[in-house]
């Protein structure tokens, strides 16, 4: 044999290989995927995920948050503040005693007991057994029940057409929806919501995300040392959302 | 008393045909309306992400609560057996189905996915009374039609009385149902309050009536049958009541708010500061809606006048239009108490202020074309099905009228 025949030439090597990598690649990648997500396991009650919104961190003027948000999730402006979408919001409040102000971010609350649940016909609106509370947008039929149910008018319904939507995120004219918690990050195992992550970057760390339910937990940690609260505790929701400092 | 013999209209004139061209074209209008607001989404409307709930829902919720006051005349010959209202039955059960299914046809088509109607009836929440109303709207239908059926087909109407107790049970159980859609609500400060159920049946009742006494007054006027003033006397006598306790019920809605100083702010709104909805609360709801009615029903010599009466039953509906919008829009514009003890200082999503809501030309077709709904079936009902006695006069139905003449001669 020649030696022609043995060795094939580089052009041809490159062409196999790079052939073989388009193949097998994104097999490769939904295996490490399925790897890495319990996409295979079901969400357990054993976690239940929650935030810490320390106000006393929180700046003024600052909106690394919301903007985040907002890109990851694909949420975008049409001018129209009244009925562009609004994942999550900055809010500055001011004591009528004291006339001390706080700033702070306000996003859906991942209530243990939601009243957008509780109110939605079709059940469209759940609540995961980690206390993730998501919109199924196959089955809600846009009657913003939920909207008049939601104590902190967390949730924006979706008045006119969309583009740009990112694939993690479908979305839908006519359907409600609401801060996710990013599930899509925390079911591939990332605990860092893009809100979070901005803050973090930003230099305040005013957000810390995490289980409730694990002691160790960096958020169980700072809620024990420096406590929170619910927002409308009297209404006994129990929201996953925390604030120090309000 | 003589027997009582039902006919269809003849429905040939010119005044019929117009009447329900009239309708036709309020309901394409609506439909267009509905057409144009899903077609391009609600962002064209004026609601937004606070005031999520519109003039169509005013309309949807109105006609809702009307469609079971209406079915009350028929309950009272079936349930408390007063004689004289029995002629009414098939008329009452006739424009109880009609204006609900206008309600519902405005209620759906203001959704944001009216196309996922079947996804509403095959996924149910149970926990939510929105979708324990679907059932009973659309079992009310079922039962008030069987109820039709058993006062018009002669060898059925024995079992009138049993299913007239079911449908009068069911009607109660629903307007419950749909005061509760308000009043389970912990969000808003307006709401949140057990007493719009029983409040929103004692609407029921003035909105349900006044809508019937008007239908019926001008179906024989326009049928040139006779309608005795006996009939038109009671029934507008009794919507007098019914007027005077929807008047207790507010009075008592803002006595309690007025008690507990967490809902001084909601109040103030409505009662003092809250611009156009304390101007139709006073002025709408309270004065042309309620106090003037009440004058025109029992100032002695004005209200045995056919014209008064109708004056007075239109001016419940608007009333209760204004009341629904009050309720409803005005609630919602109040702000979401989120922080109770703080002042908002800024929000990009209008925390702590006043939401801004100007009904859309749209909007308001569609809500409109709810009553035109109800009106058309109507019309077209009473023509093909006898649902009208041929006369309503005063020695047909009053079983007294004849020994009262006697007595008095």
């Amino acid at each position: 044999m020649s030696d022609h025949s043995e060795q094939p030439n580089e052009p041809r090597r490159r062409f196999l290989g790079i052939a073989a990598s388009v193949a097998v690649a994104p097999g490769l990648m939904l295996f490490s995927m399925a790897g890495a997500k319990p996409d295979a396991q079901a969400v357990s009650s054993k976690n239940r995920w929650g935030m810490l919104v320390d106000t006393t961190k929180c700046a003024d003027g600052c909106q690394a948050c919301v903007e985040a948000c907002h890109e990851e999730n694909g949420i975008s402006s049409r001018g129209r503040p009244r009925t562009d979408p609004q994942w999550i919001r900055a809010v500055t409040l001011r004591d009528r005693e004291t006339g001390r102000e706080t700033h702070l971010p306000l996003m859906c609350q991942h209530c243990e007991h939601p009243p957008c649940v509780d109110v939605c016909p079709t059940g469209a609106s759940f609540r995961r057994a980690d206390g993730i509370v998501l919109v199924d947008r196959h089955i809600c039929i846009g009657c913003r029940y939920c909207m008049m149910a939601c104590p902190y008018k967390a949730r924006s319904f979706v008045h006119e057409n969309l583009h740009d939507q990112v694939p993690h995120n479908p979305r839908g004219k006519g359907c409600v929806e609401s801060c996710t918690f990013c599930v899509h990050r925390v079911d591939e195992g990332n605990l860092t919501p893009a809100c979070v992550e901005a803050c973090e970057k930003d230099g305040h760390k005013a957000l810390v995300f995490g289980d409730l339910k694990d002691p160790n937990s960096e958020l169980h940690k700072l809620l024990t040392e420096i406590g929170a609260r619910h927002l409308r505790q009297d209404l006994g929701l129990n929201t996953g959302v925390r604030y120090h400092g309000v | 008393m003589k027997p009582i013999r039902y006919l269809e209209i003849e429905g040939k004139s010119r005044g019929y045909w117009g009447l329900v061209g009239l309708l036709g074209l309020l309901v394409l209008a609506g439909l267009g309306g509905a057409y144009y607001m899903e077609h391009n989404g609600h962002w064209v409307t004026g609601m937004n992400n606070q005031i999520v709930w519109g003039i169509p829902h005013v309309f949807a919720l109105f006609l809702l609560v009307a469609a079971s006051g209406a079915l009350n005349v028929a309950s009272i010959g079936s349930v408390f057996g007063r004689v004289m209202y029995k002629p009414l039955a098939p008329l009452s059960g006739l424009l109880a189905i009609a204006l609900l299914i206008g309600g519902m046809t405005v209620l759906v088509l203001d959704l944001g996915r009216p196309d996922r109607l079947i996804v509403a009836m095959t996924y149910y929440n149970f926990k939510s009374i929105f979708a324990w109303n679907i059932l009973l709207y659309v079992g009310f239908i079922a039962v008030v039609a069987v109820y039709l059926w058993m006062l018009m087909d002669e060898p059925m109407t024995a079992y009138s009385k049993p299913i007239g107790f079911f449908a009068f049970f069911w009607r109660l159980v629903l307007t419950t149902g749909t005061g509760s859609v308000l009043g389970f609500l912990v969000a808003r400060q307006a709401y949140d309050t057990a007493i719009l159920a029983p409040m929103f049946i004692v609407m029921s009742f003035a909105y349900g009536l006044a809508f019937f006494l008007l239908v019926l007054m001008a179906s024989y006027k326009w049928s040139e049958r006779p309608l005795g003033d006996v009939t038109v006397s009671r029934l507008k006598n009794l919507l007098g009541v019914f007027v005077g306790a929807v008047l207790y019920f507010v009075l008592v809605y803002h006595l309690t708010n007025l008690y507990m100083a967490k809902d001084w702010g909601v109040e103030a709104f409505v009662l003092l500061n809250g611009g156009v909805y304390t101007a139709m609360f006073w002025l709408v709801q309270i004065i042309i809606g309620g106090v003037v009615p009440l004058i025109l029903i029992y100032y002695p010599t004005q209200s045995e006048s056919w014209t008064t009466v109708a004056v007075a039953c239109i001016l419940v509906v608007v009333g209760g239009l204004a009341q629904m919008y009050v309720t409803l829009i005005g609630g919602e514009a109040y702000p979401i108490q989120i922080f109770p003890d703080q002042d908002v200082v800024s929000s990009t999503f209008f925390d702590g202020q006043v939401g801004t809501y100007a009904p859309s030309l749209p909007e308001v077709l569609l809500g409109v074309s709810g009553i035109a709904i109800a009106l058309i079936m109507v019309a077209l009902a009473v023509k093909v099905l006898r649902f009208l006695p041929a006369s309503l006069a005063d020695e047909v139905v009053d079983p007294h009228h004849k020994q009262a003449s006697a007595a008095s001669a």
